[in-house]
């Protein structure tokens, strides 16, 4: 007979990873891995403030990570410091900053290691229900935005110039990033979440010929990683986020050694 | 191969686009001024000028990517537009087949894929990932999917880029049958004065305001496109169109006359 808690840690791991293995692909397609892990590490502001003013700390990290999501779109307007240079100060800050406020939290205890690094075996039916209610709107907002947002993604140009509302569009993208940010982060953390996020995506490259078949073979990979993780975090007593983490690793590596194979063949 | 007859130069051809006293300034420099244009049915327009001159600029303003400084920009109403941007290049990073490439175009009632790409003799590629295409091969994808939908003005940026010489000669020779078959306007931008002027009805010669327009027999003719670009360039053009007597498949290779 298998434990409760174990079947809310795959009802949440798998959940979370058959949301962040599309709009994973299109972290990937977009390069826009640091900006992912910038809203993940501020993410822990978000928690903090939460907890600070009584509130869910899912709330407090969908509020810091759409605060970060503008921050960061107004501060591409100026030209004089790089993206990745901006994005490197509002991660670390909003890491840095998280840690500072949670020390201001003295009668509260705080799991921090829970919060960096996931708590999958602790998953609440409440977590579950933010998981699933949450994922579930954002997979049916990225299918309704699917076609003009792979437009975008390939030529903006060409997109804006067949009526397609890019500035929108790339905004609506950024939601749908923060969210599933704030839903994953029970599962491996917000130091691992991006993982989550491009792994499995990065793993389908290997094997896909459509924008399609690459978001539907990362969804497999993602759910074969949770499982093989979970697994192995059973087994040996390892904490299940980075097992989760570390097995999406193996499949990655071994879908170089394919692509490798492949490219010999042509 | 089939070729139907040039439509008849009706009387005053049906306007696409109407182009008056456009003024397009970026900060401080006026990188258009004064500029008039008209885009007729069925008719090809070649932007030339050196670099720098503003040809994209005016292109991305008649296709609506730019706001005028000055100046009004008229299309026709319900004009539809297949563009085709500069450099448009594909990350390897997302894998897409030329078939899904197009099904991602809203297509106009009554086109599909397949016989868009029929139209431009790239039927075989439907399958390929785009980022294996040559040059030719991606820009003749490019207009299929511009032609999907269902344009009535076709707007090209250097249509030519990274395209050998042979097959600029079959790409032009396809854009003109294009606009044969379905009476299109076509707007381009070239650098490639060689074969321009060749496939050209109207050049109009740009550096930032409007040098000289009309047949490309007349304006290699003009003063003001030889100071441009050189008397040379003017000699070798009228050796071209008049060594230009024979035909080229899509393939760049000589086909005897019909």
């Amino acid at each position: 007979m298998i434990d409760d808690f174990l079947l809310r840690a795959l009802g949440a791991g798998i959940g979370v990873a058959i949301v962040a293995a599309p709009l994973g692909c299109f972290v990937v397609w977009r390069r826009m891995a640091y900006f992912g892990a910038t809203l993940a590490h501020s993410a822990l502001l978000g928690i903090a403030l939460g907890l600070l003013i009584g509130a869910d700390p899912m709330l407090g990290i969908a509020a810091s990570s759409v605060a970060v999501a503008l921050i960061v779109t107004l501060l591409q307007r100026q030209r004089t410091l790089g993206s990745d240079t901006l994005l490197g100060i509002l991660a670390h800050s909003g890491l840095a900053l998280g840690l500072v406020a949670l020390g201001f939290l003295r009668g509260v205890r705080v799991d921090l290691m829970a919060y960096l690094f996931g708590d999958v075996l602790a998953v609440t039916s409440g977590d579950l229900a933010w998981i699933y209610g949450g994922g579930g709107l954002v997979l049916v907002a990225l299918a309704a935005m699917w076609r003009p947002l792979l437009l975008v993604t390939i030529n903006e140009e060409l997109a804006r110039a067949e009526g397609a509302p890019v500035t929108a569009l790339n905004l609506g993208f950024m939601l749908l990033l923060a969210v599933v940010i704030a839903i994953a982060m029970k599962v491996v953390g917000v130091l691992l979440i991006v993982s989550m996020l491009i792994i499995p995506a990065a793993t389908a490259r290997a094997v896909a010929r459509t924008p399609e078949q690459m978001a539907a073979w990362a969804v497999l990979v993602g759910t074969l990683s949770v499982l093989g993780g979970l697994a192995a975090s059973l087994a040996w007593d390892t904490p299940a986020g980075p097992s989760i983490v570390v097995a999406a690793t193996l499949l990655f590596s071994a879908s170089l050694g394919l692509r490798a194979g492949r490219g010999a063949h042509a | 191969m089939h070729r139907d007859p040039p439509p008849p130069p009706a009387g005053p051809a049906q306007t696409l686009v109407r182009i008056e006293g456009l003024d397009v300034c970026f900060g401080a420099a006026r990188v258009l001024n004064h500029v008039d244009l008209t885009i007729g049915q069925g008719e090809i327009v070649s932007l030339i000028g050196p670099n720098g001159a503003g040809k994209s600029t005016l292109v991305r303003a008649t296709v609506g990517l730019l706001k005028p400084s000055a100046g009004r920009i008229w299309r026709r109403p319900g004009l539809r537009l297949g563009y085709v941007p500069q450099r448009l290049s594909i990350d390897r990073v997302l894998p897409l087949t030329v078939r899904r490439f197009l099904e991602l175009a809203r297509a106009a009632p009554g086109q599909d894929v397949g016989t868009a790409l029929q139209e431009v003799d790239a039927a075989a590629l439907a399958g390929q990932q785009v980022h294996g295409l040559s040059g030719g091969e991606f820009q003749r994808v490019l207009l299929a999917r511009a032609l999907l939908r269902g344009p009535h003005l076709l707007v090209l940026d250097e249509p030519l880029q990274g395209v050998d010489f042979g097959g600029q000669l079959a790409l032009y020779d396809l854009i003109g049958r294009l606009r044969d078959r379905h009476g299109l306007g076509v707007l381009m931008v070239s650098h490639d004065l060689h074969i321009v002027m060749a496939a050209t009805d109207r050049v109009v010669c740009l550096n930032h305001h409007v040098c000289c327009a009309g047949a490309p027999e007349a304006v290699t003719r003009d003063p003001h496109y030889i100071a441009l670009f050189g008397p040379e360039a003017a000699r070798r053009l009228a050796v071209y169109t008049h060594a230009h007597d024979h035909e080229h498949d899509l393939a760049g290779n000589v086909v005897p006359p019909p």
